[in-house]
């Protein structure tokens, strides 16, 4: 049973939810379509958790009634549930297996292989991650290879943790299942579906 | 686990939440726009959510124990907004008068405030109550005018 929503705190959402909706589904296709490169998203609202623009917009664009999300526990997963509950009507789940879409941060993740990687006859159920990084240059370097990518790709996100890439590519070995995540700042975003094949450079 | 009297009290401020919502949705969109004109200085609103029309289905049931059926759409508009102290209000109004929305939703806001729910009740809510109360005896008066009293015709037959 949850919680009856408290308005009090409620923010605005997109000014105009058709047109923004659209523009940020445009922009994050574009990310999806061209993994590893780094797309804008000019979100123009005012998101629950501060430095989180760019996620929440996407947040906004993706969530509806039909699709459970994950938040973390913790002030940024409460900040989220009723903003993301009053704008997207979408069902929040403390189980990440049930998750269609869930929200991190690298700062606080989870292991991959706790959210769904989908079915065999429907691959397409699996989580996408969103999750929120620091910055989307200045990290450790990783090349990115796979449909969407001409040659080869690099990426630096900062704030990763050791062994994430690890995870993720284990995650990836059992293609075509799998998640797709997101990363993002407040105003960028890098698709990373689970096509693409990453490497840690040494 | 909430005790007895903070339940009261929730359950009362619900109350009348309820009663200002009811009376505005379902009085004429004319009748509560021309009283919430003669209000001066009404709070100062932002919305939380654009104001949108959609269709909702309503249900119907047979009987206690009728199984449940879709008895139709209904175009539905509603809006969220906050006013000056921090409250937010909703509204839910049926047809597609985003105004008609709005006043409601604003009049859920003005009655969650210590400043603005004694003007309110005043200006809007009593004339609306003495509205809805006026219509509801003409109406009640319209059908007893109607009514057949087949008394005499019964008691003639039992009469020996």
């Amino acid at each position: 049973m949850t919680a009856a929503l408290s308005l009090q705190d409620i923010q605005p959402g997109f000014a105009d939810p058709v047109y923004d909706a659209q523009r940020i589904f445009r922009r994050l296709m574009d990310a999806m379509a061209r993994p590893g490169r780094i797309v804008d998203i000019d979100a123009d609202i005012v998101p629950p958790v501060p430095g989180l623009e760019g996620l929440s917009a996407i947040a906004l664009t993706v969530l509806d009634f039909e699709t459970p999300v994950y938040l973390p526990s913790g002030e940024m997963g409460e900040a989220l549930s009723g903003w993301l509950r009053f704008h997207c009507g979408c069902p929040v789940t403390t189980d990440p297996q049930e998750a269609a879409f869930a929200i991190l941060s690298v700062t606080e993740l989870l292991p991959i292989s706790a959210f769904n990687s989908g079915d065999p006859k429907y691959p397409d159920r699996s989580t996408t991650l969103l999750l929120a990084c620091p910055a989307l240059e200045g990290g450790k370097q990783v090349s990115l290879t796979g449909p969407g990518i001409k040659e080869i790709a690099h990426i630096a996100p900062s704030g990763i943790p050791d062994g994430f890439w690890n995870e993720v590519m284990g995650d990836r070995s059992q293609f075509q299942l799998g998640v797709d995540i997101i990363m993002g700042t407040s105003n960028a975003v890098i698709g990373l579906p689970r096509t693409t094949r990453i490497n840690e450079e040494s | 686990m909430k005790n007895d009297v903070s339940a009261e009290v929730e359950s009362s401020a619900i109350a009348v939440r309820q009663r200002a919502h009811g009376l505005i949705a379902k009085s004429p969109h004319d009748m509560v726009r021309d009283l919430f004109d003669r209000i001066e200085n009404l709070p100062n609103i932002k919305q939380v959510r654009p104001t949108d029309t959609g269709l909702i289905m309503v249900r119907g049931k047979v009987g206690g124990d009728g199984a449940r059926f879709n008895l139709g759409e209904l175009p539905l508009t509603r809006a969220a907004l906050r006013i000056d102290g921090g409250q937010v209000g909703i509204g839910y109004v049926a047809g597609r008068n985003s105004d008609h929305a709005e006043l409601a939703a604003l009049a859920d806001a003005m009655v969650q405030s210590e400043t603005w729910s004694g003007v309110l009740e005043e200006k809007v809510l009593v004339p609306l109550a003495d509205a809805v109360r006026d219509k509801k005896t003409e109406n009640g008066r319209k059908a007893a005018a109607t009514k057949v009293d087949f008394f005499t015709m019964v008691r003639t037959r039992k009469e020996k």
